[in-house]
């Protein structure tokens, strides 16, 4: 057994999947140097990471997030975790932005909420029938904290990995290709759905809808395009569905695939390292053994 | 290669039989053209044919679907599609969203075929150079034209190999030369021995290239029979379908009083 094929054993990575397949010796050089320029680009150390080391750190970092609670813990993992692997990506000022602008609107209802029906004793002031206290301000800001770690943990992992590269790795590993697939149309109907707003309102602006004017013209204007964009949404993936199923999508078996995505036992290694790590904190939180969050 | 006895469908939801006892028989190597108004049912019998409906949409299916003698009820759309392909009416129903560029989406229904990467690289290349669409190859397969984008459309389901190809509206989009290409490929297909079926408004494309032409009219068949026949009918007009240009223009000719040498406006 070569050292290369005893490591891909060790990373239980089916041999048989990425080994060259039956045929291989038939595609020509120009072939392959074509077919591996197909993977996604991978400008930076961090986007080279496997994709499954990628998501397994994104997760770790979130669910550490929840069970930490607190300050402390949470900035911690951002400060040791997220922040030198975005130095790294070389896209910190990005990821702040975008991280900043998915919290924004939970942030801003979390506090409102939290910070004038949470009960406490100090009062710090009083707006009609409500009474903001410190115990709803240091709620509302934990919560707001959490939420911005969780933000910037998966949108490292989002601006980093493209989704079709965690299908094909996720493929690799016998993961279900229906599952799989799933993953990637769903954050494919994003942007589609975005588009297609655009071009439901230029539809309904072309039958004189007022989109434009006033805030509360535009409120109004919007309203109307809510329900065909959603609908059509739902039907959009419902006709991928079947898109997919005429390619033979979801047969079970192997597949060949058309490039892979590196990955090594150091990488495995630390997968399985943020795993404990978790673990051990969740143990520890659930056990009393760690101190209460900070 | 295709069966279909007494073959009604509803889709779900529907109490309407879209499609109301359909016989239909496809050998290899047969072209059938698949015409009809609007609202007929042809898309509908695209999706019985190729065994998506029921199995896939849901809806009642009566009768009898068989593909290669084996009864299409309870068989799984995967084990179906290699060996029928269907390409969609719209192309943009056809995108398998999962892919980057039009190399590896004309590529994916062989890969998940499991074939190996050699025979995906040269299927996947020879159905693109058969649609003249190997400069799109790095393209992003959600930007291209509607016309490009029927072509990697019927290049995909190409690269697969199937036996029986169902066709909805291949044409709708492209321009008379893309028209043409597609044409000549499905030719050189039934020459291999896939049998087709092809659900089109451009009876032009059909007259040159089918063996033999169905019209629908509200689910049922109208018409069947060989191509020349069932084009020439002046029962076409009557469920909704233009015939080709040189049976429009011999009719004109005679009404006109003039005498159309044998054969002028032959095939
Ligand atoms: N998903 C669906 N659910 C319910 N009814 C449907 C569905 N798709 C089509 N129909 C109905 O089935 C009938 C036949 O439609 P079909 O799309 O088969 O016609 P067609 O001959 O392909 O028309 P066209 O030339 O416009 O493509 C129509 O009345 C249509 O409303
Ligand atoms: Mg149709």
């Amino acid at each position: 057994m070569s050292e290369r094929s005893a490591r891909r054993r060790a990373d239980g990575i089916d041999d048989a999947t990425t080994a060259p397949p039956p045929g291989a010796d038939q595609l020509s050089e120009a072939d392959a140097a074509y077919l591996a320029g197909l993977a996604p680009a991978t400008p930076t150390a961090y986007h080279r990471q496997n994709p499954l080391t990628k998501a397994t750190a994104a997760t770790m970092a979130t669910l550490g997030a929840f069970v930490l609670g607190g300050y402390v813990g949470p900035l911690a993992i951002l400060v040791l975790g997220v922040v030198p692997g975005a130095i790294v990506a070389g896209l910190l000022g990005r990821l702040v932005r975008l991280a900043a602008l998915i919290s924004l609107p939970i942030a801003v209802s979390v506090a409102l909420v939290s910070v004038f029906t949470r009960a406490g004793e100090t009062v710090l002031f009083v707006i009609g029938p409500f009474d903001a206290t410190l115990e709803g301000v240091d709620f509302a800001a934990q919560i707001i904290v959490r939420l911005f770690v969780i933000a910037m943990a998966l949108g490292l992992f989002g601006l980093t990995t493209d989704p079709r590269a965690l299908v094909v790795d996720l493929e690799r590993r016998g993961v279900p290709p229906r599952v799989a697939f799933a993953a990637a149309a769903t954050l494919e109907t994003i942007p589609a759905m975005i588009e297609r707003a655009q071009t439901i309102q230029a539809a309904q602006r072309a039958r004189g809808l007022d989109t434009e004017g006033s805030l509360g013209a535009r409120v109004r204007g919007v309203m109307p395009l809510v329900g065909p964009v959603i609908l059509s949404s739902l039907t959009e993936v419902e006709e991928r569905s079947l898109a997919l199923e005429v390619r033979a999508f979801g047969r079970p078996g192997r597949r060949h695939l058309l490039w892979t995505l590196p990955d090594s036992g150091r990488q495995r290694l630390v997968r399985w390292l943020l795993v404990g790590l978790f673990l051990a904190v969740a143990v520890g939180r659930v056990s009393g053994s760690l101190p209460a969050p900070l | 290669m295709l069966s279909m006895r007494g073959v009604s469908y509803r889709y779900p939801g529907y109490a309407r039989q879209v499609l109301q006892d359909l016989d239909l028989e496809i050998a290899p190597g047969d072209i059938v053209g698949l015409v009809g108004r609007n609202d007929a049912g042809k898309s509908t019998l695209c999706l019985v044919a190729a065994g998506l409906a029921p199995a896939s949409i849901g809806g009642t299916l009566t009768g009898e679907v068989r593909v290669d003698g084996i009864s299409t009820v309870g068989r799984p759309t995967h084990e179906l599609a290699a060996s029928v392909g269907l390409v969609f009416q719209d192309s943009n129903t056809q995108r398998s969203g999962v892919t980057a560029t039009v190399f590896e989406e004309v590529a994916l229904g062989s890969v998940n075929l499991g074939r190996s990467v050699a025979e995906t690289v040269r299927r996947t290349r020879d159905a693109m150079a058969t649609l003249r669409i190997e400069a799109l190859a790095d393209r992003d397969p959600a930007r291209l034209s509607g016309g490009q984008a029927q072509l990697v459309a019927v290049a995909s389901i190409l690269a697969m190999g199937p036996r029986l190809l169902v066709l909805d509206e291949p044409t709708a989009q492209l321009d008379p030369e893309g028209t043409r290409l597609v044409g000549a490929a499905l030719r050189d297909l039934a020459a291999t021995g896939t049998a087709l079926l092809i659900a089109e408004h451009k009876t032009d494309l059909l007259d040159g290239l089918c063996s033999r032409i169905i019209a629908l009219d509200g689910g049922r068949i109208a018409l069947d029979g060989p191509a020349a026949s069932v084009l020439e009918d002046p029962a076409l007009a009557a469920i909704g379908v233009e015939s080709p240009a040189r049976v429009r223009l011999a009719r004109a000719a005679t009404e006109r009083g003039l005498t159309i040498p044998a054969g002028a406006f032959a095939r």
